[in-house]
């Protein structure tokens, strides 16, 4: 099973290692703590965008409420995503607290778009494990960066872009899985919106939240006209 | 408080506020499983939201300064679309497009290619 699971993280993994090692070689260059923090942060916070907005507030020294909602404010997408997963992660027992911990953009999109069998059990063990693989990646980019600091050489220029590739092959899946392409559209044509109007520290919660907005007119829509079916019906 | 108190309570303060983020769905929703709402939004909105972290990322990764804006990662893009479409293997759409976006990016062969 394990491989398997590697291999439907393996996008992640080119992913997740350049990024991790980017924010380790920010903590090293930018901060005087020792290099530990950078991991230590990696298993405990665990999020991309997040751990790089820390290293700046770690720098400027800033109060702990302030911190607080600086965090919160830049995650607030995540709100959004376990409303897709109340059922799934059912009947978890002591692996669920884990998996929400883990619920990042990229194991969200994995663990919402992957074909699943009836084996509940055996699925949510997948789950687990594609979560743990995942995180497993970024503390190790966290490390070998905060390690390396500048020394780093290879020209790894663009590989990151696996991760937006990874986002699209799953928007095909979606669309594929759903037959309805109505939400594809509504996220990409939000993501537009939002882009135009918001600064990029504010994109993707506004498009979220405009997507969102627009899923709710959808079935308050849906709703109406099934009534009105079902009367003329009678 | 000294330097290694704050980053510990830093750190604390920061894992609390992501975890936050994480589990309030899953505290505050719980027993509306079953609600057609909630199975509305559950069932569409990963759709949606994989459509626009690609949009975002994929015009973030975009060089729009180049002399073809945005072509370098609009045509990974592209590749990616095409060629999953015609395999539907998920490694290899992946690898190829980060393979095109990576050598665009690295040999600036966009920029040389027009200039000479």
């Amino acid at each position: 099973m394990n491989s398997r699971v590697f291999r439907l993280t393996l996008p992640i993994l080119f992913g997740y290692l350049p990024l991790g090692m980017a924010f380790g070689v920010l903590f090293t260059t930018q901060l005087d703590y020792a290099w530990w923090a950078a991991p230590l942060m990696g298993v405990l916070i665990y999020a991309g965008a997040g751990q790089i907005l820390a290293v700046s507030l770690l720098a400027a020294s800033a109060g702990l409420l302030e911190v607080f909602i600086a965090m919160f404010v830049l995650n607030a997408r995540h709100l959004f995503y376990g409303l897709s997963l109340l059922g799934q992660f059912r009947g978890a027992g002591w692996r669920k607290l884990y998996l929400i911990f883990g619920l990042t953009d990229e194991t969200y999109s994995l663990l919402t778009s992957r074909s699943r069998s009836q084996d509940t059990m055996h699925e949510l063990d997948v789950d687990f494990r594609i979560t743990a693989f995942n995180q497993f990646y970024w503390v190790i980019g966290c490390t070998l960066g905060a390690l390396l600091g500048r020394s780093v050489a290879f020209d790894s220029t663009g590989i990151e872009f696996a991760l937006v590739a990874l986002f699209i092959v799953l928007t095909i899946e979606q669309l594929k899985a759903l037959g309805d392409a109505f939400p594809v559209w509504a996220g990409a044509a939000a993501a537009g919106v939002a882009m135009v109007l918001l600064p990029p520290a504010h994109q993707l919660i506004g498009a979220i939240a405009i997507v969102t907005a627009v899923l709710l007119l959808q079935y308050r829509n849906l709703r109406a006209r099934t009534a009105a079916e079902e009367s003329s019906r009678v | 408080m000294s330097d290694t108190a704050y980053l510990f309570a830093f750190i604390a303060v920061a894992a609390v506020a992501t975890f936050a983020t994480r589990i309030i769905p899953f505290l505050f929703f719980e027993r509306h499983t079953e609600h057609p709402l909630v199975k509305h939004l559950g069932r569409y909105l990963p759709a949606a939201v994989m459509a626009l972290l690609a949009t975002v990322f994929l015009q973030r990764s975009a060089d729009w300064s180049a002399p073809l804006p945005g072509f370098d990662a609009v045509f990974a893009g592209v590749l990616v679309v095409i060629i999953h479409l015609w395999r539907r293997n998920a490694l290899l759409s992946i690898a190829a497009g980060t393979a095109a976006y990576m050598l665009i990016r690295q040999t600036g062969i966009l920029e040389s290619g027009l200039a000479g």
